[in-house]
């Protein structure tokens, strides 16, 4: 038995090791993911009457998605906590905002640019990764919890600045008419209501739900592929390696600050993809669509989700997303509607103090929010679905320390 | 801590006259400051003694507030979100038993001095209850999970009390009464400098918490578990020491002091809401990481410095300009000191 090989798989099915990969939780998430992700569009519009709305939802979901695949990079991999995320996106879509309307023609330069939105989201992700890196150079040497106050500053600081300088952005007028993306050509069919299958050129993308899917469908999967291939990687590890014990990484050799830097800038730059395409979507830019508040919710994204697990944080961020836009919205009429099947349609009218159950509900989300957060981290602390290898790590260290423990206690 | 030698370290550990580099450009940067307030002061000392006098006052309520963050963090390293919440609820519920009571600003009688006065401790009590309920079921099964989790429960609190608080007022502007002695026999001009009684009373309650607190720390049992267990918690534990009563009486004396600044805010700025405690607590807590997260006399400073700050940033800059300047201050003081103003250097745990 000494020489024994392992036989070479016979068949392409066999050699794609479909039955163990399905066995893997983490590929089977995916292939979930996906499956939902393109039979979603399908039956909402068969159900809804070909209303696009939650196509809409769901494309603004994948925003949050790519946001927190960018920092599961820097909080998850490289253990640094960031608290001004959003900085970043809104440096994004502040950069396609500018460069893709009529904006700057109210400028002191008297001159409106309209760069195309696949060459802007490149520039926004390259600035994204640039403001990063300068914000990250001078403080990254900060001590944990510090890291985590600097970048909440400058979280703080970004938004207020595009306020102030009303000059150029408008302010809290915030700036709207942002170019659509376009296609040079495209071809439509039965699917967007043609008769036949023909080749439109050129397509705008016109603020069409069902256009801005696919496209968030393939940045998700480009960023997907990308972050896989990144953890997998020597920096990857060097990450990883920061993330558990920063000192003893510098010892093996690690350059801590640059690798540390490198998770900044690269985690700021999935968001300045993010920012550039959520100024497409919604066709406006405002300062107030990157508060502490949304940070604080990308943060929850991705620790809910089981911080450092690619799909582990998607499912986060998606189950957070749709809590939030839909499933909280959408519960002061379902309360109401149950109140009058079960007879109580009693309370559903204002009468005194009492302002009708469904306003009552409405006026209970913020505390209920509240109130799921701290129950799903009290159920899973680790998150939904936590890293596989660093479960596997932490069993082993907290079997490594009792033993330790007592073979002390008998020292 | 790190041992890698980037450019960076280079220049930190090189020497000007004794001082690091870094050390150098946090007094070159505080000496800046000082003459551009003392060309003000020189100029229009009538503006500037003025200025000062609201900084101090307003910069009074965010030491109280920030102690309560200082002392959090210090225990168990936790960024507790929900304080700034606690501290509106606090004066929510000041201005509800004020309420019930009937006190009101028109006819203030002897007897609502004495309820006033009673308010303080009650509602001290009250929030320090939810305060420390709030530890009991939010953080301490949290305690040795992922670092990362209590911070989340703490934002899903934070989210909690704000909710309870918009289920009970809404979004409207919560009135809590002008109490304080007020109008020609309470009010000053010295030297052209306007001072009220209201002023006075901040700033003189502020002083005694803030003294009381300290002499509680540093002299009483309790206080020096505290110490003893935001050193090194395993060890205090071995000593004999209570964690979990230590943490929980930390958490209580923090809602207490954030209980006392809420009521103060009310009594001084009348006004509020349910989403007060957000910027209010983003504010004390960059004030407690300026005097150097974990420091209790540094949370007082800082609470005080950063008002001033704030109150001269609002006159001379403009008040659009203040937030983008108090945290810019705060990312300038923690790239050249990166413990805070009175933080000391400790190795990561």
């Amino acid at each position: 038995m000494r020489n024994r090989v392992a036989a070479p798989p016979r068949s392409v099915w066999a050699r794609l090791h479909l039955r163990e990969r399905i066995r893997d939780r983490d590929t089977a998430i995916y292939g979930v993911l996906l499956l939902v992700a393109l039979v979603f569009p399908a039956i909402t519009l068969y159900t809804t009457d070909g209303s696009t709305y939650l196509i809409a939802v769901a494309g603004h979901a994948g925003t949050y998605v790519l946001l927190a695949i960018g920092l599961n990079v820097v909080v998850g991999f490289a253990g640094l906590l960031d608290l001004g995320y959003a900085a970043f996106f809104a440096i994004g879509a502040y950069t396609y905002a500018l460069f893709a309307s009529q904006q700057l023609l109210a400028s002191p330069i008297h001159h409106a640019y309209h760069f195309p939105f696949w060459l802007m989201m490149f520039v926004g992700l390259l600035i994204a990764a640039s403001a990063g890196a300068v914000l990250g150079f001078p403080t990254l040497r900060l001590r944990g919890d510090y890291l985590a106050i600097v970048t909440l500053g400058f979280g703080e600081i970004v938004p207020q600045v595009f306020q102030n300088f009303d000059q150029w952005t408008g302010g809290i007028n915030a700036i709207g008419g942002i170019d659509q993306p376009t296609l040079p050509a495209w071809v439509t069919g039965p699917w967007a209501g043609a008769d036949s299958i023909s080749i439109v050129a050129p397509f705008s993308f016109s603020f069409d739900p069902i256009a801005y899917y696919v496209l968030i469908f393939i940045l998700v999967s480009v960023a997907i592929v990308l972050v896989n291939n990144l953890q997998r990687s020597r920096l990857g590890r060097a990450w990883m390696a920061i993330r558990e014990d920063e000192v003893a990484a510098a010892a093996m050799g690690i350059n801590t600050v640059t690798t540390k830097l490198l998770a900044f800038a690269i985690g700021a730059s999935f968001s300045g993809f993010a920012g550039a395409y959520y100024g497409a979507s919604f066709g406006l830019v405002s300062p107030d669509d990157f508060l502490f508040i949304v940070s604080i919710t990308v943060l929850v994204m991705i620790v809910l989700g089981g911080m450092g697990n690619i799909p582990g944080v998607i499912v986060g961020a998606v189950t957070i997303y749709f809590i939030l836009n839909w499933f909280l919205p959408l519960l002061p009429p379902a309360v109401e509607s149950l109140a009058s099947s079960i007879g109580l349609g009693s309370l559903n009218s204002r009468a005194g103090d009492w302002p009708g159950l469904g306003n009552e509900t409405q006026n209970v989300t913020l505390l209920l929010f509240g109130l799921i957060l701290v129950t799903m981290m009290l159920l899973r602390p680790q998150g939904i679905f936590p890293s596989r290898i660093r479960e596997q790590e932490l069993k082993h260290a907290t079997a490594q320390e009792d033993e330790a423990a007592i073979e002390q206690a008998h020292a | 801590m790190a041992t890698s030698v980037s450019a960076l370290t280079r220049i930190r550990s090189a020497r000007l006259a004794g001082m690091s580099f870094t050390d150098y450009g946090f007094y070159v940067l505080c000496g800046t400051a000082i003459v551009l307030l003392a060309t003000q002061a020189v100029i229009d000392p009538r503006t500037f003694f003025q200025v000062l006098d609201f900084g101090i006052a307003d910069g009074a309520i965010y030491a109280l507030v920030a102690l309560g963050y200082t002392m959090v963090y210090g225990i168990i390293e936790l960024i507790n979100f929900a304080h700034g919440d606690i501290f509106t609820l606090s004066a929510v519920i000041g201005s509800a038993i004020l309420g019930f009571f009937a006190v009101n600003e028109s006819s203030f009688s002897l007897a609502d001095l004495l309820t006033l006065l009673l308010v303080f401790p009650v509602v001290m009590l009250i929030i320090g209850g939810i305060n420390v309920t709030i530890e009991r079921v939010a953080y301490r099964p949290l305690r040795n999970a992922p670092r990362l989790a209590p911070l989340i429960t703490a934002i899903g609190m934070s989210f909690t009390v704000e909710g309870v608080m918009y289920l009970w007022h809404g979004s409207a502007i919560i009135h809590f009464p002008d109490l304080l002695p007020h109008g020609a026999g309470f009010q000053t001009y010295i030297g052209g400098v306007f001072f009220t009684f209201k002023d006075v009373f901040v700033i003189v309650a502020a002083v005694i918490l803030v003294s009381l607190l300290a002499v509680f720390i540093n002299g009483s049992k309790l206080g020096k578990a505290m110490r003893a267990t935001a050193q090194d918690r395993d060890a205090a534990q071995l000593m004999g020491i209570d964690i979990n009563r230590t943490i929980s009486a930390t958490f209580f004396i923090g809602a207490v002091l954030a209980a006392a600044g809420g009521i103060i805010y009310g009594l001084y700025f009348n006004n509020l809401d349910y989403h007060l405690g957000f910027s209010v607590g983003l504010i004390a807590f960059t004030a407690a990481v300026f005097g150097g997260i974990g420091n209790i006399p540094g949370a007082a400073l800082g609470g005080l410095l950063i008002g001033l700050v704030k109150a001269f940033s609002d006159n001379y800059i403009g008040s659009r300009w203040t937030h983008i300047i108090v945290f810019s201050i705060l990312i300038a003081v923690l790239v050249f000191r990166p413990t805070g103003l009175l933080g000391m250097r400790v190795p990561e745990k």
